[in-house]
This record gives structure tokens, sequence and C-alpha cells, in this order.
């Protein structure tokens, strides 16, 4: 199981979780597991998010390996100008 | 290591400051941006635009106008009929040309193609639109009341709490801890509310493009933008076109800083082009410029911070109130995370609104959402360290986050440099000269993310041994330099055996808009590998020619090298002769690589001005700027500073002259130059910039962005000389004459 | 409407052109003549984007009827090298990476040129009064004042 951190507004929708559990290996197995065990979630993941991985910053890249103490924080995703 | 893992080593190239290839072109007028284009039989096109803040459309007569010698094509919104599906994009359409309603002042409503500028025009007058004028609101606070006139019901997410108006699309929170219980421990709170106007990019060349769009579906677009694939992606998707079949090229950029990663025309200028059959034309008036594109949101935010007596921060809370302009989607979240990003905070809260008003579509402009965050945040610790007569610079040492640290918007953070920022900012002359009557001294920090994202770099091995590198974003300032400087670095040849090109959209896969200060970082990224797949292939052909094994190969200094015990001896072999013999060991020689570059390091700065505010008229004068800013790696350091100077330049502007000023009617009263004053040569001092370079340690030379984070910190490092000099706190931006004399009345 | 002919010389060349008398030098200089050096940032004479020398003098083109450009001389960016030698102030607007996007460096190099003619050994004060009229959005004009003030040091010496 990995640890994700929820943002504020996105903990309110988890019934006030700041923290939840899923199991995944990689990136696509989180957002999968987040959208089926939350799917409060889901409307959020549709519009996108940016996951932060010991402190580096992903958007898109399902493969990326997520190890079972990692860091693992959602974010708005994020947009540049 | 992985390979992209940064790796400490000696740089030939890459550091110094060679002069820019495209430097000629663009000092003696050649270099060709969006309107120096013509076509065979091309027609200008024109675009009528609503004079109303929020109206229905009732109908729209176009008789008269089609009916002019010369008119080729006259569309409304009932030309395009394809329906995207995906709500962003069906924004996109509603923005470029409006459906039942007009949302805001210079909203478009209907467009001409005809054989001059001049007919064009006249027809547009020829249009008549029957409006019904509806009740507006281009304020963020007045929008947010439950009994504001409605842009559009039915966007709220599901995160908005109930009592606001529907203009209110959205709300994100950040943070940890428990403020409250933090401001419990401070010897000293204060809590503020503060404003910021929308500001515009205010690059200086108008949107611009030449599209030529056939009934069978293939189109070609010459278009000034930030990201010609976005374009054409977009315009695909709005048109119902299929992607390849529309090619699009980018022209020479003339700015963008953010305005130039959305669509405005294009879709306009295609339909148009479609219609008449002709190659179409279309290019924004400055009037059109300020109106319709662009600008930044406006935000109202309420700030609380407490302090102990030896300045540690004990609790801080923000609240963010942006204005999204006539559609959803500003940018409050990326306020709410970067407000307090530069800080190690125990206990911390922000929360960002995002609202809809009848004023143009908000766009990104640099580093969105993080000038107006940081402003509030580093003005109301100004004020902290004032009134507990603490040291600004030590006091923020003393917060500052570091490699470790548990940042406001969650993750920790790997290395960073915002304290190297701090130390150089503290060892700096500027920080002990003297200042004279009327002056103050004003420091900020500043935080921005970064990006990578989608990237695509070929690199082909000419048969004279030069280089040709392609890549596919717009250079707006000076990348082209940059990646040629990294290609010659690790190929080991002279810089001027490399020239790199932007390509268009049919000559390489997806590029991401050149945007989140992602070039240098991504692109030099893929360059780097790219590189290094055609040395691989090089590698190769030497060991073919000489019949050894490629693993004992080396390549350096441009040439392969028989390499360890059993390599045999053999002279080098330059990059020239293996690519003259690339015919007969296995033809042409190119490397080429595609990313989604994902892992960009964030960036931190702090800057220190000194400015005098005269008395008599309240104006403020910027004496003295010093930019303090981690690089990452430099790569070439002339364009470095140029981009701390421009960000720096562009923060003196939103803090000091520019703003969006609507009337009772809800029109624009200042769309151009002259009203609408962006810093002039006049205004400004010199500009000093203090490289400093911590790696990133997810880019093989370091790379980090530095495009964005300059404009972070000078709204508030203004603010604060401002506030210093006045003797009195400033909450309202910009600090034009009259506030600041309302101010100093008003101590 | 009926097209006024116009003869005119431009970068030392006699040109001749038609024009409707509503349109500027600048819309002709672009849109007939192909010399697209020059810019339209604003149209309405407050970027500078479109500096031009006319008999001399410096103007926004923007501002200037076609028609007035009968039997005078204009001197556009494209005018300013000779052949394929830069002007000094070109050599170091690259040399200082005193541009950016560059949409704005025509405009500031005719500009510039014009201040150095009547000013060889202008002060930094009078370098930014002068650009001021020269709107730059990337630079912070930082560079691009080096840039000058080392070229009229350089061109000084020179002389
Ligand atoms: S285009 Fe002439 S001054 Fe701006
Ligand atoms: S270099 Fe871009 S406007 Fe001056």
């Amino acid at each position: 199981m990995v640890a994700v951190r929820l943002w504020g507004s996105l903990a309110e929708l988890a019934d006030g979780q700041q923290t939840v559990e899923i199991e995944a290996a990689n990136l696509r197995q989180l957002l999968d597991g987040l959208a089926r065990d939350y799917p409060a979630l889901k409307p959020q993941l549709e519009r996108g998010v940016s996951v932060s991985i010991d402190g580096k910053i992903y958007n898109d890249t399902w493969a990326t390996p997520i190890e079972k103490n990692s860091e693992v924080v959602l974010l708005n995703r994020l947009v540049g100008g | 290591m992985p390979k992209d893992e940064f790796q400490a080593r000696d740089f030939k190239i890459v550091g110094t400051r060679p002069l820019r290839p495209d430097g000629i072109d663009k000092v003696t007028g050649k270099a060709r941006y969006g309107a120096d284009v013509t076509a065979p039989g091309m027609l200008w096109g024109a675009v009528l635009r609503s004079p109303h803040a929020h109206a229905r459309i009732v109908s729209i007569d176009t008789s008269a106008a089609e009916a002019m010698k010369g008119v080729k094509a006259v569309i409304t919104r009932a030309d395009f009929t394809y329906q995207p599906d995906d709500p962003g994009l069906a924004d996109v359409l509603d923005n470029c040309m409006a459906g039942e309603k007009a949302r805001y002042d210079g909203h478009a409503v209907a467009a001409v193609a005809a054989t001059s500028k001049k007919i064009a025009h006249d027809a547009l007058d020829a249009i008549k639109v029957e409006y019904e004028v509806l009740a507006h609101v281009t304020d963020v606070d007045e929008a947010m009341k439950p009994d504001a006139p409605v842009i559009e019901a039915g966007r709220q997410q599901e995160n908005v709490p109930a009592g606001l108006s529907e203009n209110v699309t959205s709300r994100s929170k950040y943070g940890h801890g428990d403020p409250e219980a933090g401001f419990s421990q401070a010897d000293l709170v204060i809590e503020r509310s503060f404003t910021t106007a929308a500001t515009h990019q205010g690059y200086i060349e108008p949107h611009a493009c030449l599209a030529t769009l056939g009934a069978d579906g293939q189109g070609d677009l010459w278009v000034c933008t930030q990201g010609h694939y976005m374009v054409r992606n977009t315009c695909a998707g709005l048109l119902g076109l299929d992607a390849g079949m529309l090619r699009v090229t980018a022209s020479e950029i003339g700015g963008g800083f953010g305005g130039k990663t959305h669509v405005w025309i294009e879709p306009v200028a295609l339909m148009l082009s479609r219609k008449a059959g002709k190659p179409v034309k279309l290019v924004m008036s400055r009037d059109e410029v300020f109106r319709a594109t662009g600008p930044t949101a406006s935000s109202s935010i309420d700030v609380k911070i407490g302090m102990k007596k030896d300045g540690t921060i004990t609790g801080a809370t923000a609240t963010y109130r942006l204005q999204a302009g006539a559609y959803p989607g500003a940018i409050a979240f990326l306020s709410a995370m970067c407000g307090f990003a530069p800080y190690d905070l125990e206990n911390v809260r922000t929360e960002g609104f995002e609202v809809m008003t009848n004023r143009p579509k908000a766009a990104a402009y640099r580093a969105p959402g993080a000038p107006m965050a940081a402003y509030p945040v580093e003005s109301v610790i100004d004020e902290l360290c004032q009134k507990l007569d603490l040291d600004p610079l030590e006091t923020r040492l003393k917060n500052a986050a570091d490699e470790g640290t548990k940042s406001a918007y969650g993750p920790t953070y790997p290395a960073i440099g915002l304290k190297a920022t701090l130390k150089a900012a503290q060892s700096h002359p500027h920080w002990t000269a003297p200042l004279g009557e009327n002056q103050g001294r004003g420091v900020a920090c500043g935080f921005w993310f970064n990006f990578g994202g989608d990237t695509c770099v070929s690199l082909m091995v000419n048969p004279d041994g030069t280089v040709s590198l392609s890549e596919g974003n717009p250079d707006i300032g000076g990348s082209r330099a940059s990646m040629s400087m990294m290609a010659a670095e690790e190929l080991g040849v002279p810089l001027d055996q490399v020239r790199t090109i932007i390509a268009d959209t049919a000559s390489l896969g997806q590029n991401e808009v050149t945007d989140g200060s992602r070039v240098t970082f991504a692109v030099g990224l893929a360059t780097i590998k790219a590189a290094r797949h055609a040395i691989e292939i090089m590698k190769e052909r030497a060991a073919m020619t000489w019949g050894i094994d490629p693993e004992a190969v080396d390549w350096h200094d441009g040439a392969a090298h028989p390499a360890g015990p059993n390599a045999g001896k053999f002279p080098p072999m330059t990059i020239k002769e293996i690519a003259a013999i690339a015919s007969n060991t296995g033809g042409p020689i190119a490397g080429h690589h595609e990313v989604n570059a994902e892992g960009a390091g964030v960036s931190f700065a702090t800057h220190m001005v000194d400015t005098e505010v005269d008395p008599e008229t309240g104006a403020v004068k910027v004496l003295r700027y010093t930019v303090f800013q981690d690089a990452g790696k430099a790569v070439h350091p002339d364009y470095v500073e140029g981009q701390f100077q421009g960000g720096a330049a562009q923060g003196i502007g939103w803090a000091i002259n520019e703003e969006y000023i609507y009337g009772e009617d809800g029109r624009l009263q200042n769309p151009g130059f002259l009203d609408y004053r962006v810093p002039v040569a006049s205004d400004l001092p010199m500009i000093e910039p203090v490289i400093l370079e911590i790696p990133n340690p997810g880019h093989p030379y370091g790379v980090r962005g530095v495009g964005e984070t300059s404009i972070v910190p000078p709204l508030a490092a203004i603010a604060n000389a401002v506030s210093r000099a006045a003797g009195v706190r400033l909450t309202s931006l910009p600090m034009s004459p009259p506030r600041v004399l309302a101010a100093l009345k008003g101590q | 409407m009926s097209q006024i002919h116009v003869t005119a010389t431009i970068n030392g060349d006699e040109t001749e052109f038609l024009c409707d008398p509503t349109e500027t030098l600048l819309d002709v200089l672009r849109d007939h003549l192909d010399l697209t050096g020059s810019k339209e940032g604003c149209g309405s004479g407050d970027c500078g984007a479109c500096s031009i020398i006319l008999d001399g003098r410096l103007v926004c083109s923007c501002l200037v009827l076609a028609a007035e450009a009968e039997g005078r001389s204009v001197e556009t960016i494209e005018g300013m090298a000779e052949g394929d030698k830069l002007h000094p102030l070109q050599e170091k607007f690259i040399e200082h990476a005193a541009l950016q996007c560059g949409i704005c460096t025509p405009g500031i190099l005719v500009a510039a040129k014009n201040l150095l003619e009547r000013n060889p050994n202008p002060s930094e004060e009078e370098v930014r009064y002068w650009l001021a009229g020269n709107l730059c959005r990337c630079t912070g004009y930082d560079k691009i004042i080096r840039a000058v003030m080392d070229t009229a040091a350089e061109m000084r010496g020179a002389a």
C-alpha cells in the first residue's frame, strides 16, 4: 500500500481523510485505484491532477514507479505561462 | 545512476556567452514574425467585437456586408457547425466567436475576409447586430455575491461551498497543521486584505496568422504562438479536422509571456479561408489585443500571519479570490500552492477561489497565479519584521525552506536554492548601501514550479559532418542558441557546426507549448539525449570500420576513439570522417529523442529594490534593483540574465503602473499603450542579475527553468520598498500616484 | 476611391508606389513594398516598433500618411546595414544580447542610430529618455542601454 496525501479540498471529498492508502506500484495503478476506492474524487481526477513522487512532479507517465515508502502527494494539475 | 540524473562535469560550451545564431536576421529586419508573410491571392480578415460587457445576441444581419464589392466571406458562430464535445474546447470556441451571448467588451461576434484591409473594416460597419443588454459584473468580490449577474450557470465544481454565486467555479485548499493553534503561540499576528489589478502580458507583437483551409480538410497555418502543436490540436478539435491534415508553422514570435499559449483568432482565420476558398491573413489591433486576449486575473486576498519575537512564523493563512474572466479556469489553485512555498511552516492553510466575470478570459501570464500569491504574503512578513524590529532577510532565512522541508503545498523539497539566494542578497553591497530621504528598500522571495512535458527532438548528422537540430518549441528568448550549445557540448564539436531550427507540426512529433519555463529543461534534455543517440550510432559505424566491438569505442572531442585493452590501435575517426562514409556503413546518421520530460526542478528567487516616493505627487521611482535567482545551470548566462531582468521589469510595471480599468458600463477604458502604461526605458534603472547555480538533480546538466520565477517577487519587493519609504503600508496594486498620495494623506 | 501616386527615396533607392489616401506609410512599407522590418505594435504612436527616419527625423511610420512621403527620404531598418556589413549598433545588439524576441529591435535600432547621429556622447539618462518611446517588453532595457552606450563609445573611438 502507498500512502497518498490529498490537498485540502480533495480531502473534504474523501470524508476528510488527508491521507488515503492505495495498492499501487506505478502512477497508473495509483490513479485507477483512487478513482475506484474514492469515487467522489473522480470529477477532479478526470479534470487532471499532478502527482509529486518523492519531491518530483509527474503529470502523465503511467509507468512511473512508486515505492512502498515513497512520498506521494496529489496536486492540482499544474499549468505554466 | 540513470542517465538523466545530474552529473557534475566541466563544460566547454555550456555556460559561455556565444553570439546568438538568429541575431543577424533580427537586427536587420529580415526575421519573419506573424504578420510578415503573404500568400498569393491572400485576403484580409477582420473581426467585429461586442461593445457590451454582457449581452444576448438576438440577431446578426450580414447581408449588407456580404453584398459589398471585395467581400469574400462573412462568418458568425452559425458557421461553426462542428460541436466539440470537450467542455474546455467548447469554451475556446465560444471565446473565439460568441454563441448565444457576448460575455465581455471585445468578445468576437462576426468576422469578414475581403480583398483589402479597408474593405474588410468597412464591411464590419455594415454588419447589423441586435443585442439585448444584460446586467454585468467585472469585480471579483462583487461577482462572488449570491445575487451577482451569472455569466454561465452550471459550471460550478463539486468543491465549491454552498451560498456563493454560481460565478464561483472552483475552490482549492492546501496546507497542513493547525494555523489557529499557531496564531496562539505568536507574539504578533497581522491580518490584512489586498487587491491586485488585472495586467496584460503586453507582448509588442499582436496576434497574427495566415490561414489556408481547403474544402478537402487540408490546411496550412502560419502563426505567432508559444505552441504550434497546441494550435494545431485545438483548431482541429474546434473545426472537426484531422490534426494530421493541418500543418502549423510557428513564425518568429514577438513575445508571449503566457499570452500566446492559447488560441484566439486562428480558428476564425481558418473558417474564413474555408468559406472564401483563399488564404486569409488575420492580424489583431492593439485595441483588440487588450480587449480580447490575455490578461492575467485580478485578485482580492486576505492574509494572516503570526510571528514570534525571534522571527519564527508560527501560523499562516491566505485566501485568494481570482477573477477568471468570462469562462471557468483561472489559476487560483496555483496561488494557493505558491504563496507560502518559500517557507518551512508547521501550520499553514491556503484557499483559492476562481470566479467568472464579464471580462476577457484570463490567460496564463509568466508564473501564473504566483506573483499575486507572493505579494500579500511577503508584504505581511515585511510588516511583521518592521513591527518586531527584525531584519527582513535574516527573518526570511530563519523560516526559509530547504532540502527536506515539507512544502506548504505538500511535497518534501529535494535540493533547492532559496537559502543561497537569501545569503547572496545579504552579502551583496546593495543591502548595506545608504538610503536618502523618502527612499525605502524592500526585499521579497518568490517561488515557481517549472515544467517538463511532451518533447520531441531530431538531430541529423549531415554528409559533411555538420549537425542540423530540429525542435518543436518556438524560440522566445534565445532557446535555439541554448539547444545548439547543448548539442555541441554533448557531441564535442564547435558550436558553429550546429544549426537549430523550429520544425513545423508535420516534421516532428507532439511538443508541449513553450511555457512553464520548460524549454531549456525539457527540450535541452531531449537534445542531449538525441545527441547521445547519434553518438551511439557513430560509435557503431566506427567500430564497423575498424572491425571491432562497438563497446570498445569511446566518444569524446567530436570523434570516436578505440578504447579498452582489446580495441586495437586505430587513429580516432572524427564526426566528419564518419559522416563522409555514412552511405557505406548503413545510411544516414540521425539521433532523436521523444519524451514526456517529468520531474522539473522548482526554483526560487530573492529580489531587492530601492524606491523613492515623491511626497507631492505620490509618484514612485525605482532607483536600484537586484535579482538573486537559482538557475540550476545557466546554459547561456546572457539569456538567463535577460529573463531575470525582463521578469523584474514586468513585475515593476504590475506593481506601479499597469492596470485594466473598467467603467461603470463594463467596458475597458484603457485598451492602448498610452493609457495602459508598461515601463519605458526612462522609468527603470539597470537591473542587476545575480545568477546562482544549485544543480537540478533531475537534469544531466543541472538545468532548471528560469523564465518565470523572476516575475514573482517584484510586486512585493516594490510594495515593501514603497511602504517603508512612505511610512504607510500599501495594500493595493498598482501603486499609482493617486493611490500612493491617498495613502500618504490618510496617514 | 482613386489611388495616389507617390515617389519617395527609400533606403537610398527611388521608389514609386500607389496608395490609398488613408493608408499609413507603415502600411505601404509592409503591405506594398514588402519592407516588413518595421513592425506594427500599436498603430497609434505609442510603441515605436514602426520607427523610421523621414528626412533625417525620427518618426512613427504608423502616424505618417503614405502620401506625405512624396519627394522625401525614408530610412528603415532594411537600410541600416551596408550590404553584409552590419552597422555598429546592430553588431553591439547581438554582442550584448540586447534582444530577446526581437520584435522591438528594428525600431529601437533606428531610433538609437538617430540619437547617435545627433549626440555621439549621450549619458545613460539621455539614452533612456530618447528611447522612452520604444517599448520593449522582454529585456527590461538593461542590455539595450548598455549596447547603445557601448556603440557610442566605440564609434567615438573610431572617429
Ligand atoms: S506601431 Fe507605430 S508606434 Fe506603435
Ligand atoms: S526583445 Fe521582445 S519586445 Fe524587445
